[in-house]
Formats: structure tokens, sequence, C-alpha cells
């Protein structure tokens, strides 16, 4: 919202300036977006005349322009619009303007081998309207005298510019804001001497309210205006819109934009004589079209709240009006609409249609329903006194009466919210001022809720006013309490932040990427899930929910790969999803490692990044988080992204009640695919919500101290197994043999070739014993040795090696 | 002259040779072996004459004391000089590379929710999360923003079905809901975590993070609010001293509605906090509504509190002078070494938040 600290006058009494002004706005909550000096930087623009075209020598869609900007100066100017053309009136903006729009400065270049100097501007770069197609045209009548003149009026007003929150219709009216400051104590609210129109002349247009469901319109207050004379503006109306950045058009039309900016009141004008009979107000029927002012063609729904005549559609009612009844500068007779609409029906419907207007952002806030007459009263005599013509009596058709909402009010609610005092007496000034009524009935207020607030509607509404205009400085600060009676964290939040850093810890750059990807790479990671579309997403690239981090792992992967980093691991913690409801998502812990180890390094040898270095990055993360390794089991079903000989699937016990991680080499067929270039490229997921919380602490589990002293002896075994044999069922053979006896097992060779049958491999293991209670003699070693050979070679059909 | 002093004299002569290790062990072994010289004197003592005896002992003990120490000295000089030999021999470059290592790195918007987290524990919050994926009620409807809602425009919004149904929560504050349709009050929360606008340029992301903040209980009011959002602001930013502003301002689900600024300046290009002329805002906040705690079944006659909501991503980037918003989810290698932090450094009251 657009005001100038003039325009507050018209309704503010006030010595003070407007420096203090703006920083009363901020305080009172009608926050200051930003102050501008339009005049200044403004009376660099001219008022100036094409009178001569020509196709631009090197550019098909050029046109090399002779401007003519004042007393015989011709200026070259290279337009591209297509409505520049000879005997234009336009507004040319010379080197050094700073263009409204862009903030950019002009200056004198050469374009496509001609020099142009200076610009022919567009209504949209110069802030006066949405309208970017072409130069501005501008009549040749109203400013062929003018040529060589600033079109911008000097100002001394800054231009200040207001964020107005949806809550605060009223303030899309200077006279709501200058309201709003009185009650904080920033002048007197002046009287509107307001001019009601005395008229004895019948209203002969019928209008009808047709009584239907969802009707969104409750009711039509107009007047009809017969032999008036629509001409230009005068220089005070065109200043004052001009002011807050708005394009004069026609009498008719400035002053309906007039009031409605100075009050917050919409009106509209219909040209009489194309009105086929009489104004019917209803809903649409599928199929109905209109052309609307913007030019756009509109084909409706059912429902939609319009208005119309016995021909059809004349416009969208508080949304948009259509050309079929517009005011021309030729209009003689008018029909001034002053309605109040539904705002969840103008939302409704602009939102199907996709319109936004002045009229619509105002009407979906909520107008003052009360406002009927005296927006019609203030057109009127307006267009009166500067149309001419006859007023009729202004006819309003309801099909609703509005409802005054009364709240009863406890004061002593106020300090119990904001924490501070004050008197009675000054509550009752404030809210007086604000426009309530108030009367107290023992120890509460009973308050009339002014029409033009839809958003106050209960008790704590009361307070926020108040707490408001007395001003948000008042509120004391009391600092908080040292205590806490709740652990911050639960188990869960524990072990994913534990995860998070240890796997950082490991070499691993943690990433953030956004919770939605491209479908062609979730495509190669979606595995059995099913694919997840947003409705509406910023690019199709980003089109889908990621069922795995992957698809924009590797992405990025890959970018920093084409970057020349060679040797890198990232890793990112967050969401994957499943399904479209809420809680359809798992907590994964995903890394990527590439590349090499120890490259080009003078003391080790290079390798390849391997599986068994991913591995060791997901066993060693859970067992600091906790979890027995001798009790993991790992099997080799994975999802089809994984290169399937070289990926495993790790649970934390031999029950495999859960997925804890995949771990492995990515697919070569996906490297291929998305065109990765790298010498190793491994990968893991870790699966935080099947992760078991153990039942006990690790501080309970710490308890439980046990050590031996006795004797340890370490004997090793080589085995010859089939080659399907996996080192863990060894493994898992020899430690089911004496779990009190067998404290480690290793597998320290594993071998293939010469001296083995082939389809056969040998696997030798270290295993250490050693007992809690006794140092071991021979015999007892040579029992439990005898018995290892035994179970190894039953339970997977292994031979020891002799 | 007695024996002793024979053996003394020879062996102390030849000692003074020039001898290697096993020479010495000879010398050792002659004096002090089984059969050795001195071993067989001291076998005599017991075949001395009484009057004799002490002095015979005392002597022989000297010698004794004195062959044994020159032939350790000498062993010691040999063993030295040997030792000696092979350091001269074992020198490396010590300016070679050691072995490679790698580190990794913790994103910043992850230390910035662990310090948050870390301030807001000591004053009881715990943390509370909720899905990226949210019903359309808990989104807006139980916020207090019905359908129709133009306060619905600030939140251009994700939608996963074409009834606009399921959406990407577009803030942190459907936790509030979860949190109090869950559990009875008191509540005093803070919930972290992802959320998506449909918004795409220089300084929004379509992802960006939030904290939302919720306490509930019999008596809080405003100035609870404005001591604890002082209080986070000053350690967050971990300076003695903070300019804070509370405006009014609107959101459907608080009332009174504040958003809240702090003065900062500008010096030698960098944002200097709690000095200065400029404002900045950087979070929103107000009294809970009492729609929003009648939609979870409170009685707001019995209970009240403040709800506010920050922006993670913009925290960071003032705490770490980090220009651009985009940055944080590029993924660039360079970025993530240069802004991320060790995964040792976990932020703590008593270490402080940061090096």
């Amino acid at each position: 919202m657009k005001i100038t600290f003039d325009w507050l006058q018209d309704h503010l009494k006030t010595n003070l300036k407007e420096k203090d002004l703006l920083e009363q706005l901020t305080n009172i909550g009608l926050e200051v977006e930003s102050v501008e000096n339009l005049s200044a930087e403004n009376q660099l623009f001219k008022i100036a005349k094409i009178i001569k075209t020509e196709k631009h020598p090197n550019a098909d869609r050029l046109k090399v322009c002779d401007v003519n900007i004042g007393d015989k100066d011709i200026k070259k100017v290279v337009c591209g619009a297509a409505n520049a053309r000879e005997g234009l009136i336009t507004i040319y903006a010379p080197p050094g303007a700073i263009i409204p729009k862009t903030k950019t400065k002009l200056v004198v270049a050469k374009i496509r081998g001609i020099t142009s100097h200076g610009m022919l501007c567009s209504e949209s770069e110069l802030n006066l309207s949405d309208e970017s197609d072409g130069i501005t045209e501008l009549s040749k009548s109203k400013y062929e005298k003018n040529i060589g003149k600033n079109y911008f009026p000097k100002s001394k007003s800054n231009v200040i510019d207001l964020s107005i929150t949806p809550n605060r219709p009223d303030c899309l009216g200077v006279r709501g804001i200058a309201r709003d400051l009185v009650a904080s104590g920033f002048g007197k609210l002046k009287d509107l001497k307001e001019k009601k129109i005395k008229s004895k002349i019948k209203h002969s247009l019928s209008v009808k309210i047709y009584k239907e469901k969802g009707q969104g319109c409750s009711s039509f207050g107009s007047c009809l205006i017969t032999n008036l004379r629509n001409a230009e503006s005068p220089q005070w109306l065109k200043d004052k819109l001009i002011s807050v950045g708005q394009k004069p058009i026609s009498a008719i039309v400035d002053i309906t934009n007039y009031v409605m900016l100075d009050i917050n009141r919409p009106l509209h004008a219909y040209d009489a004589d194309k009105i086929d009979k009489g104004i019917i107000v209803r809903n649409s029927k599928s199929g109905e079209e209109f052309t609307a002012l913007d030019n756009r063609n509109y084909k409706l729904e059912n429902g939609m709240c319009v208005i119309s005549d016995n021909k059809g559609v004349l416009g969208l009612g508080g949304i948009i009006g259509g050309t079929r009844s517009g005011t021309e500068l030729t209009t003689k007779n008018i029909l001034l609409e002053s309605a109040y609409f539904d705002p969840r029906s103008i939302r409704k419907t602009a939102k199907k249609l996709n319109i936004d207007t002045d009229a619509k952002f105002r009407f979906e806030r909520g107008i003052d329903p009360l406002s009927i007459e005296e927006g019609l009263n203030k057109a009127a005599s307006l267009i009166k006194e500067i149309c001419g013509g006859e007023v009729s009596k202004i006819n309003i058709q309801k099909n609703d009466n509005f409802k005054t909402k009364i709240i009863k009010f406890d004061p002593q609610l106020f300090e119990k919210v904001s924490g501070f005092k004050i008197s009675s007496k000054e509550m009752f000034k404030i809210l007086q001022d604000l426009g309530f009524k108030s009367k107290k009935e023992k120890k509460y207020f009973k308050l009339t809720v002014p029409s033009w607030r839809p958003d106050i509607s209960q008790e704590v509404d009361i307070v926020e006013e108040l707490v408001r205009i007395s001003g948000y400085d008042k509120i004391k600060t009391i600092d908080p309490i040292k205590e806490r009676t709740k652990s911050t964290l639960t188990q869960s939040q524990k072990l994913f932040h534990f995860l998070q850093r240890s796997i950082a810890s490991k070499g691993y750059l943690e990433a953030i990427t956004w919770s939605f990807t491209d479908s062609n790479y979730n495509d190669h990671f979606k595995d059995k899930n099913k694919e997840i579309k947003i409705v509406n997403p910023i690019s199709s690239e980003l089109g889908v929910l990621r069922n795995s981090i992957y698809s924009n792992l590797i992405m990025f992967m890959s970018k920093n790969l084409d970057r020349g980093f060679k040797d890198l691991s990232i890793f990112e913690i967050g969401p994957v999803f499943t399904g479209s409801n809420p809680g359809e998502q798992n907590t994964i812990v995903c890394g990527l490692s590439v590349g090499k180890k120890s490259r080009l390094s003078w003391v080790e040898k290079e390798r390849n990044v391997d599986v068994f270095d991913v591995k060791r990055d997901v066993v060693q993360t859970l067992v600091e988080a906790g979890y027995n390794s001798d009790k993991f089991f790992v099997d080799t079903e994975t999802p089809n992204y994984y290169h399937p000989g070289k990926s495993g699937r790790l649970f934390l016990n031999k029950e495999k009640d859960n997925v804890a991680a995949y771990f492995g080499e990515i697919h070569p067929n996906i490297l291929k695919k998305i065109d990765i270039k790298t010498e190793s490229l491994m990968g893991f997921e870790i699966f935080l919500d099947n992760l078991k919380l153990p039942k006990k602490t690790l501080n309970d589990q710490k308890t439980n101290f046990v050590i031996s002293d006795f004797q340890k002896s370490e004997r090793d075994f080589a085995f010859v197994v089939n080659k399907e044999v996996k080192a863990q069922d060894l493994v898992k053979a020899v430690s089911s043999v004496d779990q009190k006896l067998i404290s480690n097992i290793k597998v320290f060779d594993v071998y293939e070739g010469n001296n083995i049958p082939k389809n056969q491999k040998s696997i030798a293991l270290s295993v250490t014993i050693q007992s809690l209670e006794k140092t071991l003699n021979d015999s007892d070693l040579e029992k439990i040795h005898k018995l290892i050979v035994e179970t190894v070679e039953n339970k997977t059909g292994a031979k020891i090696r002799s | 002259m007695s024996d002793l002093k024979k053996i003394k004299d020879e062996f102390l002569s030849k000692l003074e040779n020039k001898l290697n290790l096993s020479e010495i062990n000879q010398i050792k072994s002659d004096l002090f072996g089984k059969n050795g010289l001195v071993s067989s004197q001291f076998k005599k003592i017991g075949t001395i004459a009484e009057s004799e005896r002490k002095q015979f002992a005392s002597d022989l003990n000297i010698i004794k004391d004195e062959l044994q120490d020159l032939i350790n000295l000498k062993i010691n000089e040999i063993e030295n000089a040997e030792i000696n030999e092979k350091l001269e021999k074992e020198k490396i470059d010590v300016t070679l590379p050691e072995r490679p290592f790698v580190k990794g790195k913790i994103h910043p918007v992850s230390q910035t929710i662990d310090e948050i987290s870390s301030i807001f524990s000591e004053i009881g919050f715990s943390v509370e999360e909720g899905p990226d994926v949210e019903n359309e009620y808990n989104n807006f409807t139980a916020l207090n923003t019905p359908d129709n809602h133009p306060a619905r425009d600030m939140h251009d919004t994700f939608y996963l079905d074409e009834k606009k149904e399921k959406l990407l929560r577009t803030h942190t504050s459907p936790v509030q809901i979860r949190t109090m349709l869950k559990d009875k009050p008191p509540f005093k929360i803070i919930a972290p975590g992802r959320t998506y606008r449909s918004d795409s340029d220089q300084t929004h992301s379509p992802m960006f993070h939030q904290v939302e903040g919720l306490h509930i209980d019999k008596n809080i009011n405003m100035s609870h609010l404005k001591g604890c959002l002082n209080y986070f602001i000053k350690e967050f930013f971990e300076v003695d001293k903070i300019k804070m502003r509370f405006r009014p301002s609107h959101f459907p689900f608080t009332e009174p509605s504040a958003e809240v600024d702090i003065g900062y300046k500008i010096k030698d290009g960098k944002i200097i906090i709690g000095e200065g002329d400029l404002w900045l805002e950087i979070l929103g906040c107000g009294m809970v509504h009492p729609n929003v705690l009648k939609n979870v079944k409170i009685d707001p006659s019995k209970f009240q509190g403040y709800a506010f909501g920050i922006g993670i991503d913009r925290l960071a980037m003032l705490k770490y002078g980090i220009n651009d918003l985009r940055s944080f989810f590029d993924c660039d290698y360079r970025w993530l070494n240069h802004f991320g932090f060790d995964p040792l450094d976990v932020p703590t009251n008593y270490r402080g938040l940061s090096r």
C-alpha cells in the first residue's frame, strides 16, 4: 500500500514530521517497506513524440526512432516495441535516468551498431501498471501541447510503501492508516464532510440479486449519473494518483480509484447505455464467457459471482469488469456500483481464473460492508463536480443484513497476556480512537466492533489492539529460568546426532540436498517404491519426492567430479519417502565414496576405494553407536541399484529383524547411464529407524566389567571350502563351539588357486582361546581344537587343510 | 702383595685396553664366573683365620665392587657406541608428508541446529519432530488459517495431490499441533526441521530450515516470550549485548503477533550483530491463538503461551558470514569443506557453541 504524508494529512491533523511518522507506522504494525522520492528521479522523464521510425539495419525487430523531446530537440532512440510508430506520443527517458522498475541507470549505448540516446518506456518500466507490451501510449489531445514537459508532476512528498498484513483491510485506505495513527497519539482525525446525494431523480435501471446457493454478493448499491461529460481529471486528482504511482486515465476511472485508495471502498463504473435492460447479480453457469478489462477472455465455471445483464456477463463481481460495458471518454451515462462481495467467494473465483486485481485484493480481505453509501456519495459528488450530469437516488439491493459484532471484554485479560498494565481509561481511549463503541458493564467492557474490522472477533483480538497501540516496547523482559525437567533429546534423536558425527569423523563431508529430485535420477534408485509426484513442482527436474538419498547425492557427486576432484566422500542424513501420506518417510544415513585411497602417495600404494572401505565405515559407526558387531549378520540381498556381486545387507543380529544397512558398489549400469566418471563408486545406506534402541543404556552395560588374566592361546586353522560358502558361516560356526572360551576370531587369509581344488577356496582363521576360570592345559586346548574342526566341517562342509 | 691386590692390578690393567663386548664378557666370567678368580676368593673366606677374616672380606668386597663397576661402565660405553653408530645410519627425511588422512565435516545447518538445541536445552526446552509431508489440516486449518484465507498466499505450497490435502509442510508449526494433540500441557518444545515453499530465487530456496518454539503453561505472557528470545539471540550470537525490537505483525496462529528485528551494523564488509542503527528481521512470534489451543483440545482460559518460528539457514548465514542461501544445498565440495565444522566440535554450553 503506497501513501504519501500529504495524502495522510487529508485525514490527519498533526504537528509531527514525516520522520516521526515512519517510525510510528512500523511501531503500530504498519511496516514501512520503503520510502522513495519519486519526484527527484522522475523529473528526467519527458513527454515526447516519435516523428519518424525506420527499421534497424541490423535487427528485424528493432526500430530506430527520431524522437522530439521538446523545443525541436530530436534524439535518435533504438526501440523494440511493436507499437512504436510515427506520431505516437510517449514517455522518453534520457541517459542518466533510472528506470523505476529495474533501478538501472540508462547510458548512451550502441545497440547492434546504432547509438541510442535514451529509451522509450513501457508502463510497467515506469511502475505505472503491469502493461509491458509495448511503450506507453499517451493521448494526443491531452499531451500534444505538453511535449518536452515532465511527465511526472513535482511532488514534495515521499512515497511510503507499507506492507499491510492480510488481517487489516481497513489500512488499505489512507483513512484507515490515519485512524490507527491517531489512536497511537499521532494527531487528530479530521471529520469527513460527507456530501450526501440529495436527489429526487429516480434510479431507472433495475438491479436484482438472485437468491441462490453460494451467492457471493450480499448487497449491491448503485446510482445512475446521466448526461455527464467524461474528461481528463483535474490536476489535483492526477497529481494525487501519480504521487502514489498510479496512472491517470479519465475522470470517471480516476475518481473510482481515488475513492478506493482513500477510504478502501472499491467501486465500479459501467457505461449505462451498454447495459441491456438491467443488472442481475447471479452465479455463473459453466461455459459462460466474457472479455475483461485486462483484454483477456475468461471462461467461467459454475457458481462464480457475476454481474450480468440480459445479454450475459458484464463482469466478475468485486474482481474485474468487462470490456462490453466499460466507460470511455465518450461515455454519457454511467451506473456506479458499490457492493459487498464475500471474501471467500472472491478468493475462490480469482484463484480458479488466476486473476489478481486491486479490487480482488481488497474484497478478499474484507471491505467495510457499511461503506456502500459513503462510497457512492463521495464518488458521485466528485463526478458531478468534475463531469457534470445528474445523479439519481441511491438504490441498495440487499440479500443479507450486516450484523454488528459485540465483544464482552475483560480488561484483566490484557495484563494476563501482555504482562504489563495500562489503565481502564487508556484502554477506553485507544478503543474509541480505533472506532469501537464501548460501554462499561460491571468489570467488563461491552465493545461494538467497527464494521471495517473483519479481523476482530474475540477478546484476544482486543488485547492485540491495545498492546499494538500502547507499543510493543512496553512489554517487559522476564529472563528464562535455567531449569530442565525433561531430557532435551530422545534416544532416537541422540542416535541421529551420533550417527551424523560418527560418519563425518570417518572423512565424509555432510551435504544437505533437497527432499525432492529429478524423476530420471530417482528411477535408478527407487527399487520397489512407487514414485511420489509433486503436483506443482518448481521445475520438472524437481518433480518427485526422493525415494532414496542416492539420487541427489550421486548427481552432486558427479558435479564435484566434473570440478576436478577425484577422491571424495560425502554423506547426507535425512528423510526418504515411501508414500505420500504424513509419516511415510524414513530417516537414512547415505554415504558415497569415490576414487582412490592414497592416490599419488610416496608412502603407501594407491588403490581403488572398495566395498570393504564402506563396510568398515558402516560397521565401525554401528559399533561406535553401541551395537555389538559379533552379532552382526550379513547377506547378499540388496536393491537393484547395487552391484549384485559386490554389495551386502547388514542386520544387527542373525534373526534378520530389520535391515540395518546396505553397502557396496553402485551398479555399473547406473554409472553408465548417468555418465559419472570415476575409478570406483561405493555407497552405503544406514536405516536409522530400523536400528533397535538397546534396552540397556551404554551406562548400564558398563557396570559389568569382566576380564580374564589367565593365559590365552591363539590357534590358526586353514579350511578348504566350496567357493559359495561365506567366511561369515565359518566364523559363526567357530563361535558357536564355545562362546565362553572363544574370545576372538580373525579371518587372516582367503586363497584360491594353486594347490586348491577348482571351485574351492581356503580360508584361514586365527582363533583366540581363553578361559575366565583357569589356565587351559594342553589337553583342554587339544579338545577344543578338535571340536572347532569337527563343528566347522559339519556345519559348512569344509575340510581342514593338513 | 696379597692375592687380592694381584688380581686387582692385573685386571685393572687388562680393562684399560680397547676391548670389544665379547672380550669384556670373557673378563667378566674370568672374575665372577662359577670358578672365577673373585668367586674363588669368596669361597676361601671360611678358611681364613678368624682374626683376619673380617679384613679379608672387606677388602674382597671393595675389589669386587671396583672391578664390577668398571666392567659395567665399559659395557655401557660399547653399547652406547653401537647405538650411536646405528642412529647415525638411520636418519630419514621427516619433512616428507605424513600418511594420507581424510577429514569429514558437519554441514553448517546441522551445526546451527545443534547450537540452537544446546541453547534451548539450558532453559528447559526439549526437541520434537514432525513429518515433512503434512496434511492440510495440521499445516493450515488447525493453525487458524482456514481455506481461502489470504494468509495462505504467504505460503506458496507444494502439493502432493490434486485435492490439495497432502502437502510439504510450509513451516514447522504443524509440529505444535502434533505435540499438543499427543500430550497434555505444559509444553516447552522446539522443533527444528526441513520446510518447503515453491519459491526459488537468489534469496529463496524451495527447501529451507526452520525451528519452531512453543511454551504453553498457566501464566506465560509476552514478557516471557521477550525474555526467551532475548536470551536465545544473545547466546546464539555469543555477544554480551543485543539490540532487539518487537514489531506488531500478523500470523493467523498467534495473537498478538510480532516480528523481531535485531540491530546490526556493517563494518569492513562484515555484519556486526548487536550494535548499529540498521534492523534485520530474523523471526516471527506471538501468543498462541486461542483458536489453535481449542483445536488441540486445550482450554485457553486455563493455559496460554507463546510460539515462535526462526529461519535456521538465515541464522547460519548471519553468524558464519555466508552470503548465498542457495549454496547451502549445492553440495559443492569446496563450500562444504570451507563452511563445514569438524565433527568433534559438538556445541555445548561448557565449551561454548563455537571456536
